[in-house]
């Protein structure tokens, strides 16, 4: 047991140490996991966002991630064709450039936020679940019928695209990229959580009448906190099609929405580096089940299920002293 | 376009609908006596599918296959209702999710351990196949007609189920006050219990009525549930009468839409563009039919309104 | 005669056959605590719902400051200068006392999209929450979490919170409720004082407070008002005595 600032920043440094002691070891695939983690936990904090301070249970945050997967595919489909984007009134040239590709992810997963938040937060509880989870659904048939950027078969990239003043092609600094951006954005969650924003959003969770009771609006405070979350989400879909320069529907799937709410669950909902803790061992379980046995899947809703029982605060809660806002 | 595909694709449409009602109802009556959001129903629905195909492999009978989705699924409900669901009714909407999406990995990897991955095939019956021909003189084929009077058939039955029998006056109390249901004597885990599996036979017989004209395959169940979902936002949760009207709308957008979404692009459009954008359209549909219901009237069309 | 802070006019409001709210007529003017007595089921809950805003009325109107609010959430009401404070605490339990007073504060200043100053360092909010805390006793009591504190402690911070939000009229649905003899005395008190910064609508079922308090009362039966005067007309008022007070007095 111990505090969860020093839990956090001991998360934080073995999730540097070890890849830079693959790097050293020259293991690579090592470095690869490590990476994964890092981008699939980026995922996870953008939904502990809405889901963990906003208290919006969204079933459909694959969207976003597919958005910024996409985002990527598409300007560096165009960049590495040579061919220009038609987006009707006028064309642009693709891109292969980073930092370019990211503000189009974030843009794009902020847009679909506002319509999707807007449709969805008319309603509450269960009907939020599954109008998200249709969402979801929508844009991954859309995908697949997309058939000019590869359809059901997804789209490849040869290459990874460049970030200024680094080589991305060596995994160890394409992993510095990711793990920065990583910090980054939890840094920027942490002084959110405590700033007026974050105060309030936090109330509307708990006691949305008390909010209105102060003059204040719950759902526009949700509806912000859901778009943010959605742009944080979509930044690490970007990151992942350059991970494994590919996209394809599948990253829309309802699958992958339940398994980022599955690394925020089991790392403990609201905790801010729960997403990182859950993404982390969930990694670890496909790594090490999926070593044993092809069916690890059932053995993961095994976990998942005693999860739900015995460890409602999921692992940080287990391990840190604090009480967290949801204990 | 002749007026004889169109009432085929209306038919196809219907089919599509009242398979779709089979998953919503019982997701829709769960909500509505148990407060539970499952994202497990599909799994029945997979059950159900992979139970006949077994059966069917086994003894050749259509009927026997039948009768083993109903039990299988039915069991199958009725013991998760018993080992996982149960503990579940007194928890929030994120562990109901987060449980019932951990009994959709452990059903599809057990099923695919069990079966294999590879797809089963169920055939349809002798007596139901091939084509019978309509009034007017179109040909369509049977066993999809047969679905469309089986799926009204479970309508009626659970009409006369709700309004007519001692269960249904314990299920509508169970949606109304659980408290006055528990003063009335009765013993509201075997009343839970029952209504789980019901709703799980429900989409057991669903999956193995539609895995004849489609593959028996694990993962078969959840796109199904996304839409009885879509079904059930719009039709308004806990009614089994939005649940009927949703599924109909839905399965007649579905398919009408991708059958004339292009042909109406096509009339102002180059042809090949408009079918892409057409068939692009046509996929979201119901989605767009979802949320101009969600605009018009949030808690759906026979939901109670807040 | 001043205008009144706070009016409805014929506010009705029906529940299938029950008339919770028939055909009330009321005012808070300046400087008064009116109070709004009756017996259990009475439909008081029904009318400080409807003034607050989480319901809306069949027929009537509501009038705050002489401004029509009728139509409008309760969120708007609460800008408008109405402060409410619930029958049933409605805090942010799993936050600190000190959090849930700069909730009010914060709601009062408007100022919510700010995404990165820490609240807890920003020195006006703080002064007015922790002022608030004070004037309640409170303020020895500031970082704990709310979940802690006791019954009536809750009821403070719900008074507490009121007053960050420096309104033009206090809704108060019982807030004696659970205090204790002692509590409710030095509640009493303090209410004494407030009523000369705004007016106080007080629903309560402690009628020493009441009759210590009110400078009107109005008596609530089967959701009409049947009388409203002072605490020695409504005391000598034998409709009131035999509808409400004869079983009490």
């Amino acid at each position: 047991m111990m505090s969860e600032r020093y839990l956090n920043a001991g998360v934080l440094i073995a999730l540097l140490i070890v890849p830079i002691w693959a790097h050293l070891a020259d293991a690579p695939y090592t470095i690869t996991l490590a990476t994964r983690v890092a981008i699939l936990a980026l995922a996870a904090v953008g939904l502990n966002i809405a889901l963990g301070l906003g208290g919006l249970v969204s079933l459909g945050h694959a969207v976003f991630f597919g958005i910024g997967g996409y985002a990527m595919g598409v300007l560096a489909h165009h960049a590495q064709t040579y061919t220009a984007l038609d987006l009707g009134i006028f064309t642009v040239d693709g891109t292969k450039s980073m930092p370019i590709i990211w503000l189009v992810a974030v843009g794009t997963s902020a847009v679909a936020a506002v319509i999707i938040g807007a449709l969805s937060l008319r309603t509450s509880g269960v009907y939020f679940i599954m109008i998200t989870l249709a969402f979801g659904q929508m844009f991954y048939y859309f995908a697949i019928s997309w058939s000019t950027y590869g359809g059901e078969d997804g789209l490849s990239i040869y290459l990874r695209n460049d970030f200024p003043g680094l080589n991305t092609l060596i995994p160890i600094q394409f992993f510095a990229i990711c793990f920065a951006v990583l910090s980054l954005v939890l840094l920027l969650q942490a002084g959110v959580s405590r700033s007026a924003f974050g105060l309030a959003l936090n109330a509307a969770r708990q006691a949305p009448t008390r909010v209105e009771a102060v003059g204040l609006n719950p759902k526009r405070l949700q509806f912000v906190a859901f778009i943010l979350s959605a742009t944080i989400t979509g930044l690490a879909g970007a990151l992942f099609a350059d991970l494994n320069r590919f996209v394809s529907p599948s990253m829309f799937s309802w699958q992958f929405s339940g398994e980022i709410m599955v690394f925020v669950i089991l790392g403990g909902v609201g905790r801010l580096c729960g997403p990182v803790v859950g993404a982390a061992v969930f990694v670890l379980l496909e790594h090490v089940l999926g070593g044993l046995t092809e069916f690890w899947h059932i053995y993961l809703g095994l976990i998942l299920l005693i999860i739900v029982q015995f460890a409602r605060g999921g692992i940080v809660g287990l391990l840190a002293t604090d009480r967290g806002q949801h204990g | 376009m002749s007026t004889v595909l169109i009432i085929e694709q209306i038919l196809n449409g219907l089919q599509f609908g009242v398979m779709l009602f089979l998953m919503a109802a019982g997701l829709t009556l769960i909500f509505g006596v148990m407060g539970l959001i499952n994202l497990a129903h599909g799994s029945f629905y997979m059950i159900g599918a992979f139970a006949a195909a077994a059966v069917a492999a086994l003894t050749g009978s259509f009927v026997l296959a039948l009768v083993a989705a109903l039990i299988a699924a039915a069991l199958a409900g009725a013991l998760v209702e018993m080992t996982v669901i149960r503990r579940l009714y007194a928890t929030d909407h994120l562990d109901q999710v987060l449980a019932t999406f951990a009994l959709i990995l452990v059903f599809s990897e057990g099923t695919r351990w069990i079966f294999g991955s590879f797809p089963l095939f169920l055939d349809i019956p002798e007596f139901l196949s091939g084509p019978i021909t309509l009034p007017g003189g179109i040909a369509y084929p049977l066993y999809r007609l047969a679905l469309i009077i089986v799926g009204l058939l479970v309508a009626v039955f659970l009409w006369a189920l709700i309004e007519k029998t001692r269960l249904g006056i314990q299920i509508r109390a169970g949606e109304n006050d659980r408290e006055m249901i528990a003063a009335l004597g009765v013993d509201i885990s075997r009343l839970y219990t029952m209504v789980f599996a019901l709703g799980a036979a429900l989409a057991g017989l669903a999956g193995a009525l539609v895995g004849a004209i489609q593959s028996v395959q694990v993962g078969m169940g959840e796109p199904v549930l996304i839409l009885a979902f879509v079904v059930i936002v719009i039709g308004g949760i806990g009614s089994i009468k939005g649940a009927f009207i949703g599924a109909l709308l839905v399965g007649l957008t579905d398919t009408l839409g991708g059958i004339f979404l292009p042909e109406v692009f096509k009339l102002f459009m180059e042809h090949s563009a408009a079918t892409t954008i057409g068939s692009s359209l046509a996929s979201m549909a119901i989605y767009i039919l979802m949320s101009a219901v969600l605009i018009l009237r949030p808690t759906g069309l026979f939901g109670a309104s807040q | 005669m001043a205008d009144p802070i706070l009016e409805t006019r014929g506010l009705s409001k029906s529940f299938g056959a029950l008339k919770a709210s028939d055909d009330i007529s009321m005012t808070l003017k300046p400087g008064e605590i009116h109070a709004l007595i009756g017996p259990n089921g009475a439909g008081k809950s029904t009318l400080i719902q409807q003034i607050s805003g989480a319901l809306q009325p069949d027929a009537g109107t509501i009038a705050l400051m002489g401004q029509d609010v009728t139509g409008h959430s309760m969120q708007a009401r609460a800008k408008a200068g109405l402060a409410r404070t619930f029958q049933i605490s409605n805090l942010v339990m799993k936050d600190t006392v000190l959090q849930n007073v700069m909730l009010g504060a914060l709601g009062a200043s408007g100022r919510v999209w700010r995404f990165f100053s820490p609240i807890l360092s920003n020195q006006s909010l703080l002064d007015v929450a922790e002022h608030a805390l004070e004037r309640v006793g409170l303020h020895d009591h500031r970082d704990r979490r709310t979940d802690e504190l006791s019954h009536g402690q809750r009821r403070q911070l719900e008074v507490a919170i009121a007053l960050t939000l420096k309104p033009k009229a206090f809704v108060m649905d019982e807030p004696m409720a659970g205090l204790g003899a002692d509590g409710s005395k030095r509640l009493t008190g303090f209410l004494d004082t407030l009523r000369n910064e705004a007016p106080i609508l007080l629903v309560e079922h402690d009628m020493d407070a009441v009759f210590a308090l009110a400078d009107r009362i109005s008596v609530l039966v089967y959701g009409r008002i049947i009388a409203t005067g002072s605490v020695y007309d409504i005391r000598a008022n034998p409709d009131v005595r035999a509808a409400y007070l004869g079983d009490e007095a």
